[in-house]
């Protein structure tokens, strides 16, 4: 074995901390019951922030749409378990489909043209699957939101309680499931090339790498991943609404993939965490207005520089002027 | 049948002014602004105010709409946009989305969430109609008075543009900013003043369209898309694009109100997706000069 092979496996083996952490997030919904509802919605972000970095972080696409797939895999999980069955791992793979196949359609958009172009795409695509939402109401209920979604048991025997415990242990059981695939998925030679279209595209296609091909097998997998986390928060809350195709939502996935750091698997897992605890705050402080904390903070975290906010050891270093790069 | 062409010109001539200053800011440093939505409801704010709580005519608020939407645009520009003008798409994005909540949130802070109403003067209120049938043609004066203005400042934009020392130095910074610096021309002058005019317009254009379009805190987010459109669609190389592209989007979003009331905003969507993945780099591109 050469040393480049070496290299690369070491940087994908398996650390110690981190099967620390997963133990103690799995744990997370029986060591606070009280708070299971909100752990639940952590894991789910987290999914759909590591999906997003699949495509932001290691392929360089700037997407101001993601939460499409998001409501796809929310509405057809919903959907599902109301007019056909209402079994969650089987809503859920429904959900994954969906948003799959849509993914597979959109990635012909994004391979072309500017990051302006690409940020509109995507964008419109959002807003096209929520019109969509919102004037199909004899199946979607529209603007009233899709209701009466009842779940079946999971796996037939545990049903979901209203303290969310069952939710909580569903979501981060499906989030270290794909986690892992992912995490599987960017070691891999696949994740390699990835990372070299983002860091120069031309050279990549001179090296042999079907840049067209790889993007778009990328932007795929990780629609897929998004239409799970819908799914999950579907099936967790029992209701789809117009709400999972907002444009906030693309901003928000976007803003806690940088808290965390991208590139980075766990930067969504950490930035879920903090973003979550941080909109639980403010929004009790100021429910009306906690959206200006946020913009602020974005405009500050750009300002500062957002590589230099996860690495606080550089913050003295070079003078207070932020972000020289 | 001709009315509803004359309200889409009507509303793409809006579109046009509100935008302008995007497809400026864009073309020449490559910045992707989301935040532009935000200095047209600043002028649109201006007005409103100042006519219910001052009682300022219609008239007055426009140029002051104007500038003071400018005169934030030079602040911000200075402040904070000028050191991000080189750093990745990404951080601009999040920049623009971050300073667009936040004025979301201050506007519905002091002012209330709910909608302005504008008090257009009496004289703006009527309609004239000629022709009859078919082929009748409404015509809103409101909407003639827009267009009146809207085309008038096209025509000294374009004037400016191409005749004036100022629109040569703007057009050569466009091409080539370290050039254009090398020959003496003071790019950040340059730029900082047309980031004011372009915030300018905007303001105007909030404020000649918040009878419209109507004026509400959300308003930023709601637009956003139409002007990126306007820009992505007509390119960020010349005015005629955009304002080619800001006709073409009115009149179909009229006329698609209008006559399919069920597919809504669908047309003007796809219409914009189909656009771009066919042209990437919007309708009417020049091939010269560094993109």
């Amino acid at each position: 074995m050469n040393l480049a092979d070496t290299a690369l496996l070491r940087a994908s083996r398996w650390r110690w901390w981190e099967v620390l952490l997963w133990l103690a997030a799995l744990a997370a919904p029986w060591l606070l019951p009280s708070h299971a509802l909100i752990v639940n919605e952590i894991a789910i972000l987290a999914l759909f922030a590591i999906s997003l970095d699949l495509i932001l972080g290691y392929s360089g696409i700037v997407s101001l749409g993601h939460a499409a797939f998001f409501g796809m895999g929310a509405y057809s999980a919903a959907l599902f378990a109301k007019l056909v069955m209402p079994d969650p791992l089987l809503g859920l793979a429904v959900g994954i489909v969906s948003a799959t196949l849509l993914g597979a359609v959109c990635s012909v958009t994004v391979l072309r043209g500017t990051d302006l172009t690409r940020l509109m795409v995507t964008l419109g695509v959002a807003l096209i699957l929520m019109e969509l939402a919102n004037k199909l109401d004899w199946l979607t209920g529209g603007a009233d939101g899709l209701q009466g979604v009842v779940m079946g048991p999971l796996l037939g025997r545990f049903e979901f309680d209203l303290g969310g415990q069952t939710a909580a242990a569903y979501s981060l059981g499906v989030l270290l499931v794909l986690f892992v695939l992912l995490r599987r998925m960017v070691s891999s030679p696949f994740g390699a090339t990835l990372k070299a279209i983002r860091d120069n595209r031309l050279r990549a296609m001179a090296i042999g790498i079907p840049v067209g091909r790889r993007l778009a097998v990328a932007y795929t997998v990780a629609a897929g991943m998004a239409g799970a986390a819908g799914a999950l928060l579907a099936q967790t809350t029992g209701f789809a609404s117009l709400d999972v195709f907002e444009f906030h939502r693309s901003a928000d996935v976007m803003l806690v993939l940088v808290i965390g750091g991208v590139g980075w698997l766990y930067g969504g897992v950490a930035g879920a965490l903090v973003f979550k605890l941080m909109q639980d705050t403010l929004s009790s402080i100021t429910p009306q207005y906690w959206t200006f904390w946020i913009g602020l903070f974005l405009v500050v975290l750009v300002l500062v520089g957002r590589e230099r906010l996860v690495r606080p050891w550089t913050w003295f270093r070079g003078g207070t002027h932020g972000g020289k790069s | 049948m001709l009315t509803i062409l004359f309200d889409g010109v009507a509303y793409g001539m809006l579109l046009f002014i509100l935008a302008v200053g995007l497809a400026v800011t864009m073309g020449l440093m490559n910045f992707i602004n989301l935040a532009h939505g935000a200095f047209a409801m600043v002028g649109g704010y201006i007005t409103v105010l100042l006519m219910q709580r001052l009682g300022v005519p219609f008239l007055w608020c426009l140029p002051l709409a104007f500038v003071g939407a400018a005169l934030l645009g030079a602040v911000l520009e200075r402040t904070l946009y000028r050191p991000l003008y080189h750093k990745p798409h990404l951080d601009q994005v999040l920049f623009s989305i971050g300073l667009t909540f936040m004025a979301v949130a201050s506007v519905d802070y002091f002012v209330g969430s709910s909608q302005q109403i504008l008090q257009l003067p009496d004289w703006l209120k009527g309609r004239t109609e000629l022709g009859q049938g078919a082929w009748m043609l409404g015509m809103g004066h409101y909407r003639l008075f827009i267009i009146a203005v809207c085309a008038a400042l096209t025509v000294a934009l374009q004037y400016v543009l191409a005749r004036t020392r100022f629109g040569s130095r703007l057009r050569a910074s466009v091409d080539d900013q370290r050039v254009a610096a090398g020959l003496g021309i003071n790019v950040n002058v340059v730029f900082l003043s047309t980031f004011a005019v372009g915030s300018g317009l905007a303001g105007l254009g909030g404020a000649l369209g918040a009878e419209v379009l109507g004026m509400d805190p959300s308003f930023p987010l709601k637009f956003m898309i139409y002007f990126l459109i306007v820009v992505a669609v007509g390119g960020t190389s010349s005015i005629t694009g955009p304002l080619l592209a800001a006709l073409l989007l009115g009149i179909a979003d009229v006329a698609g109100k209008y006559y399919i009331p069920k597919l809504g905003a669908f047309i003007v969507y796809s219409l914009m997706i189909v656009i771009l993945v066919w042209r990437p780099q919007g309708l009417f591109v020049r091939q010269a000069g560094k993109a």
